[in-house]
């Protein structure tokens, strides 16, 4: 059984290097245990082994290093299996690299299993490449920043947080930090964080995820000084505690939200289909949906009971004097045009 | 009449945003790709657009969708805010509406701004002042994300011109399919007026797509070293749309699907939004209310698709003696059990543009079907693996192991219209 480490959960270079090294070497998939965390899963097996463990992990890993030669031959694959390698590598699956590899050398030894747009172990890949494209989707949505001032944090980290523009040689205006907390189903805060970075260029902002976290600064050419400007930090994930409360302005959102809604029309289905009852935690305004379904109905059969009201006579009529006048303005103006050319033809 | 004298902008957005609500149409979609990484501000848009949230209403909430105001002179008898209504009214500033896009826009909780107006002193005073909401988001702080502006019936030429520079999508709404139900319930609008700015936008739209394309064919001469620039053309809005309402007028869906299929054709336009008559706080009293036709307007988007990406024409789905869309069934399923000679089709020999026909088979799942059928022959067994429903397709198709054995009727898709009602024992 071969151990391959690889170094992180969405390391889709080195897949490929090891894929390539084994391929080389003709094992075969069952052989291949693929790892990526430091503490590694021990296997049910590992006990039955009869030398020390430790002795057989350090044979693995001089097999392994041998195997990572840059002269490998490359392997010819199609091009959906590519794009396959590229969304399945940033899923939850532990099992999804040994099920590529296994992938990629049934493509090499079933030709014909190129062109089968029906193989099982294919529509189930593409299967996980869509969930994986959903939660990039999702994310962009989803992600809520709430900006958090300079004077709400301590003082130690106002240097290193907040990002100070220069207005004029006295001003200083303090760029509040948005952060938001957000908990996506597979690894794919490193993929999105540039995305976020080009939308959001003058922002400092912060995503917190329970993997990983993201910050950036604003970019050069918008405001902030440094050699922090415009990139991207990763870190280790953090907890929803350190993601700020709710602030102030945050409920010109939620009345926005409240008032669109139309009560004549519930269709709760419809809602939880795109936003799935396990995103509502996150989303501030996910508090509002009870209220607002419960009165929904009531207040549609209001609307139809109500009788109509008398209208002001007085204003309708002042409503149509002041069309009238208007049309009778642009008219005249375009009257007024008309006569200055023909006078300047003469 | 109420008049909202505090200057709280909480109130303003409550009534705006209610006023604002009965406009269908929420896309951020068919803009050009952008982003802000060469800017000063902020704001990225993409070819599909993003829906930030959802209403219960199962409504996607893309833009922050709001009126400059709702005072208006006008008196069309459907809308919320006619003359004649006693609904409290309100009036943004310019900056704060700049300022509320720019905060949500920063919340990540829109993809832009949706912004339409009551018509207040005069329709070219109103759309100059949306106009400037547009300006000084695109100027002032170079925002890239989306700006939709709704174009104020009747206002200037040279207005709408100016619109288009802002704004990635501009529309105006025909209300309603027959110049004689505009004259009942909207007196002051004219079809002719709205469909001559239809006119204009298109042609403003087409007219810079042709100066892009042509720009992108020209070579490009620059100095030996220097980084290749090219000029770029003054950016115009990308589309259009529009909306219909359905059910506050007694036209039939035939004169509907008529009149979105010539503005599909005459204008190009992106799409056709279907608004069923919702009731409205204080209506008028010659518009009776009801609830909203909510399955006929489902009827009238599903036809609507049937237009746009399934090849149908509008009077192949309705013709003179039959005007209106079958609430029981889909309209795709009715035009199949209407026309049993079509069917059964053999899967693995029909061209793409009968397949689309199939009851069942939406364009993806003809796009799969294509592939797989390069290669092997489709067996009843492989249709779930294709994702196709295979309940729905089974009666109108053959394939090798699978041949109907009568031919479908009606009365084998009854739909059940009304809930089931809750009968007790006693």
């Amino acid at each position: 059984m071969i151990r391959v480490q690889l170094s992180s959960e969405t390391d889709l270079t080195g897949f490929k290097q090891h894929a390539r090294a084994l391929f080389a070497k003709k094992i075969a998939p069952e052989n291949v245990h693929w790892q990526t965390t430091q503490a590694a899963t021990r296997d049910l097996f590992d006990d039955v082994l009869l030398e020390e463990p430790a002795e057989q992990k350090a044979r693995d890993q001089k097999t392994a290093a041998s195997f990572l030669n840059p002269e490998l031959p490359t392997i010819q694959i199609p091009a959906w299996f590519a794009e396959l390698c590229q969304s399945c590598v940033l899923h939850r699956e532990p099992q999804r690299f040994a099920w590529l590899y296994q992938m990629l050398w049934r493509l090499q030894h079933e030709p014909a299993l190129r062109r089968d747009a029906l193989d099982p172990q294919r529509l189930h890949l593409q299967k996980m490449a869509q969930s994986v494209r959903r939660d990039l989707h999702k994310m962009k949505a989803f992600v809520r920043f709430r900006p958090v001032l300079a004077t709400d944090r301590n003082n130690e980290e106002n240097n290193n947080l907040s990002c100070k523009l220069s207005r004029s040689k006295n001003e200083f205006i303090e760029v509040p930090l948005y952060v938001a907390w957000f908990e996506p189903e597979h690894y794919i805060v490193q993929t999105l964080a540039p995305w976020f970075a080009r939308r959001f260029s003058n922002m400092h902002w912060a995503i917190l995820t329970p993997d990983c976290s993201v910050r950036c600064h604003p970019a050069a050419n918008t405001l902030g000084r440094g050699s922090s400007r415009g990139q991207l930090e990763f870190g280790p994930g953090g907890q929803r505690e350190l993601a700020p409360a709710a602030d102030a302005g945050e409920q010109l959102w939620l009345t926005y939200y409240q008032h669109i809604f139309n009560p004549a029309r519930l269709k709760l289905r419809a809602m939880q289909k795109e936003m799935p009852r396990k995103y509502w935690r996150n989303l501030p305004e996910a508090q509002l949906i009870a209220p607002l379904r419960a009165s929904a109905q009531h207040r549609a059969e209001q609307m139809i009971k109500q009788p109509a009201s008398q209208p002001e006579i007085r204003k309708v009529t002042a409503a149509k004097a002041a069309l009238h006048q208007a049309k009778a303005a642009s008219c005249s103006g375009f009257k007024k045009l008309q006569n200055l050319s023909k006078t300047s033809k003469l | 009449m109420l008049y909202i004298y505090t200057v709280n902008i909480a109130t303003k957005l409550a009534v705006l945003a209610d006023a604002a609500k009965y406009d269908a149409s929420c896309a951020s979609s068919g803009a050009a790709k952008r982003d802000s990484s060469t800017g000063k501000g902020l704001g990225s848009t993409g070819g599909a657009g993003i829906c930030h949230s959802y209403t219960p209403d199962g409504r996607c909430v893309s833009l922050l969708k709001i009126l400059l105001t709702n005072f208006c002179l006008y008196d069309c008898l459907y809308c919320v805010n006619r003359v004649s209504s006693n609904i409290p009214r309100a009036r943004f500033s310019i900056q704060e509406v700049v300022d509320l896009t720019l905060d949500f826009y920063r919340r990540n909780c829109i993809e832009g701004l949706f912004l339409s107006s009551g018509i207040i002193q005069s329709p070219d005073y109103t759309m100059e002042q949306v106009i400037e909401v547009a300006r000084v988001l695109r100027e002032e702080h170079d925002f890239r994300g989306y700006i939709h502006l709704k174009t104020i019936p009747d206002a200037a030429p040279e207005l709408i011109q100016r619109a288009g520079l802002y704004a990635d999508r501009l529309s105006i709404n025909i209300e309603l399919p027959s110049e004689q139900s505009l004259t009942f319930l909207a007196p002051e609008k004219s079809g002719v007026g709205i469909r001559r700015t239809m006119k204009r936008i298109h042609q403003h739209i087409e007219a810079a797509q042709l100066e892009k394309r042509d720009q992108a064919k020209q070579a490009v001469r620059s100095l030996p070293n220097a980084k290749v620039r090219r000029a770029q053309a003054p950016a115009f809005a990308t589309s259009q749309s529009t909306q219909m309402i359905v059910g506050a007028d007694a036209s039939d869906d035939a004169t509907i699907l008529a009149t979105s299929a010539q503005l599909y054709g005459a204008y190009r336009l992106r799409r056709v939004y279907y608004s069923a008559f919702s009731p409205i706080p204080d209506a008028s009293a010659q518009l009776p209310l009801q609830a909203p036709p909510l399955l006929r307007e489902h009827r009238l988007y599903q036809a609507d698709w049937l237009l746009r990406f399934y090849g149908f024409t509008h009077d192949e789905l309705l013709n003179s003696s039959n005007r209106m869309l079958s609430l029981q069934h889909d309209p795709k399923l009715a035009w199949a059990l209407a026309h049993p000679e079509q069917f059964p089709l053999d899967l693995n020999r029909a061209p793409r543009e009968l397949l689309l026909r199939v009851p069942g088979l939406g364009v993806r799942a003809v796009n799969r079907l294509l592939a797989a059928r390069r290669v092997r022959q489709i067996r009843a067994a492989d249709l779930q693996r294709l994702h196709i429903s295979v309940a729905k397709v089974l009666p109108f198709v053959q394939l090798p192991d699978h041949k109907p054995r009568y031919a479908p009727q009606a009365s084998d898709f009854k739909v059940a219209l009304a809930p089931p009602q809750q009968m007790s024992l006693f």
